[in-house]
């Protein structure tokens, strides 16, 4: 069979249709959402926004678009993709499909369950109604695609002044059952007034198998709420994923989001912040260290459109081997966004010949009255530190892994979870093969 | 301890050392002063082997070992330290860690395991209470944000922590003011050793003061246009450097 992904897709949806409930609330959703990745596709490079990042590959795999069946997976198999030294509620799926033995749940106050469950249980229905699918992008294709395929992922539901007993850590993982695999997970976060979470999502594939994931998160802070989100993606070298993140900010609230970038062949971070209110606090940071032939690109939005906000972005990049690298930071404030105070970083390194990154800060400021400060660097590794720390007889290649991680250090300050904060650590001083003779 | 022989050395096809003479033997200090611009600075950094560099002709020689071709963390081990004009500011590694690293370093490199913590706990405290330096200070990232004269006496502290047989100074005494001055200068002289030679690179005679140097050379255009005791450091802050274009030196 010679289809293409999009063909199969949508030959699949048709199927997918088939087996869910008219009566659906989302179903009208759906189908809009499958006419508009119909006439679009797949992005192509000709489109400024993926000029530098290739689906091309990607569509000539026969990807399996359902989920299988439940597989059995040991817990003692993929504990250490868990952040298990803590005690945390736990949201886990198994090649797309809810894990129960793996999982830790709850409706005490809050609700951490599961999508399914909000879209096909009446209790849930008027959430859905006022959320779902209410700040995901429209008009783009991959998230319309997801849209029309939405019937899984977490559904976390903070009410007014509440906060979880503990952190959530969501888990995909896929168990390479199939030789190629399409996930397409949908999750919806909404945190009510003066609510916080803590939130940690991983995606992992167990074998070399080839799986292509394609996710969208919506959050939604209402005033005063705080939304701290940490993405680790440290997945397997056959792994590609398009992360498409939105999310809808009300005053005072203050969400962060760090993206921390280890692993996969093929990564796109789309995350974009509309504040929707004043005295907003928006923080986009992360850290990448990429070899061999990986590639990222991150694709940042914040969108200031009252006044009195403030948004600060971080992004660390070291690139070696044959990687590649992109970040563009877009910063859009709107003519009544006065005293707005925005921050953009970008700092990259590179350590070899063929690595490359491209960078592409862009402003479209309105307003006349604001601070917006941007930088973006490409550079190599500070030649005089080096020499500094070889002075003192560290040699060349503990002393430019030192400097690496120093490098990537300050975004690590601002991770609250201090086991996170340590696994990350961890996880940094292996892959720069640091000399662990130090505490971290 | 250090012979230095016409030693030449340019950066970017730029000559600065253009024959540099130099005997520095153990237990002596030497002074090397000299105009901005004179290759002081560069004189440093080729003694401790900065890459950048390209030595020409001349040699270079350690307790009679070539240093040439001998990368700086092995002039390091082999027991060369400069403290920088300019320390590095190096935010996300702690003063601590960074000794250790260094210490650990060098002893792995004379085939000895890392030094036991109790140990290390014991030398970090002897020489930070010998340069004032208190312990919240230690857990902070290396030079970062520290003002001039803390970044001074925390090379100086390093220079403690290390022990080295030739220690290089390079202007240390700018950017301090006079009670840093004292600390710093009280440092280096506890580290004086019969069995140690010291360096100091210094564009004012004020420093001379505090440490006393048994030799002092003038440095012109890249070449030593000047020796004598610490009486010549006098001399030149009272006549000035111009004071050697009239004696046709230069």
């Amino acid at each position: 069979m010679n289809m293409d992904l999009k063909d199969k897709l949508l030959s699949s949806f048709l199927a997918f249709e088939n087996n869910v409930d008219v009566e659906d609330p989302v179903h009208d959703l759906r189908s809009e959402a499958m006419k508009n990745f119909e006439a679009k596709g797949f992005p192509t490079k000709k489109e400024e926004a993926w000029k530098y990042t290739s689906l091309g590959n990607l569509q000539n795999v026969d990807f399996s678009i359902f989920p299988k069946q439940e597989s059995n997976l040991e817990y003692k198999d993929v504990k250490k993709y868990f952040l298990h030294e803590i005690d945390t509620y736990k949201i886990v799926f198994v090649d797309g499909v809810y894990s129960s033995y793996l999982s830790e749940t709850t409706h005490d106050g809050v609700d951490i369950c599961l999508l399914s469950s909000a879209l096909t249980k009446p209790m849930f229905r008027q959430v859905i109604e006022v959320y779902f699918n209410k700040v995901a992008a429209q008009d783009d294709s991959l998230t319309s695609l997801n849209t029309a395929f939405s019937k899984e992922g977490a559904y976390i539901y903070i009410p007014k002044n509440k906060m979880p007993k503990k952190p959530i850590q969501i888990l995909h993982l896929s168990t390479g059952h199939e030789a190629a695999l399409m996930l397409q997970p949908r999750n919806l976060i909404v945190v009510e007034q003066n609510a916080e979470v803590q939130i940690i999502e991983r995606h992992q594939s167990l074998t070399e198998n080839e799986v292509f994931t394609n996710s969208v998160t919506e959050i939604f802070a209402a005033k005063d709420a705080i939304v701290d989100y940490y993405k680790v993606q440290n997945d397997a070298s056959s792994a590609s994923l398009v992360d498409n993140t939105y999310i809808s900010q009300q005053d005072s609230s203050v969400v962060r989001v760090h993206t921390f970038c280890f692993g996969g062949k093929l990564t796109r971070n789309n995350l974009n912040f509309y504040q929707n209110g004043e005295r907003i606090d928006s923080t986009l940071k992360g850290v990448t260290i990429l070899g061999e032939n990986q590639h990222v690109d991150h694709h940042t939005l914040v969108h200031h459109r009252q006044p009195n906000c403030e948004s600060h972005q971080d992004y660390k990049g070291i690139f070696g081997g044959r990687s590649t690298g992109v970040f563009n930071g877009k910063i859009v404030v709107d003519r009544l966004a006065q005293k707005t105070d925005a921050f953009q970083q970008n700092n990259n390194i590179i350590m070899s010949e063929k690595a490359t990154v491209n960078a592409k800060p862009q402003l479209e400021i309105f307003a006349d009255d604001v601070k917006c400060s941007h930088g973006c660097t490409i550079g190599q590794l500070d030649q005089e530190a080096l020499f500094y720390l070889r002075s003192r007889g560290i040699p060349k290649k503990e002393a430019t892994a030192l400097l690496m991680y120093a490098f990537a250090n300050n975004v690590l300050e601002s991770v609250r979870i201090p086991e996170l904060k340590a696994r990350i650590n961890k996880i940094i001083a292996n892959k720069l093969e640091v000399r662990v003779g130090f505490e971290i | 301890m250090l012979e230095i022989k016409d030693l030449h050395a340019s950066i970017e096809g730029k000559e600065i050392l253009k024959g540099i003479n130099l005997r520095v033997n153990a237990g002596e200090v030497h002074a090397i002063m000299g105009p901005n611009g004179s290759g002081k600075s560069t004189l440093a950094s080729v003694i401790a082997g900065k890459e950048e560099f390209e030595v020409g002709r001349g040699s270079l020689f350690l307790e009679g070992e070539d240093l040439e071709d001998m990368a700086p963390e092995e002039r390091a081990h082999n027991g060369i330290f400069l403290s920088f004009q300019y320390p590095v500011e190096i935010p996300g590694v702690s003063v601590t860690n960074f000794i250790k690293t260094a210490i650990n370093e060098s002893r792995k490199a004379r085939g000895l395991e890392d030094m036991p913590a109790n140990e290390m706990l014991r030398l970090i405290r002897e020489k930070s209470e010998l340069l004032e330096i208190d312990r919240k200070f230690l857990s902070r990232s290396l030079n970062d944000g520290f003002s001039g004269g803390e970044k001074k006496r925390n090379e100086i502290f390093q220079m403690a922590v290390m022990e080295p047989k030739l220690a290089i100074l390079d202007e240390t005494d700018s950017g301090l003011d006079i009670d840093a001055l004292r600390i710093v200068a009280h440092g280096v002289n506890k580290l004086r050793s019969k069995d140690n030679a010291i360096i100091v690179i210094t564009h004012y005679q004020r420093l001379l003061e505090h440490i006393v140097p048994d030799f002092v050379h003038v440095l012109h255009d890249g070449k030593i246009v000047k020796s004598g005791t610490k009486d010549l450091a006098h001399e030149l802050e009272e006549k000035g450097y111009d004071w050697l274009k009239q004696e046709k030196l230069v």
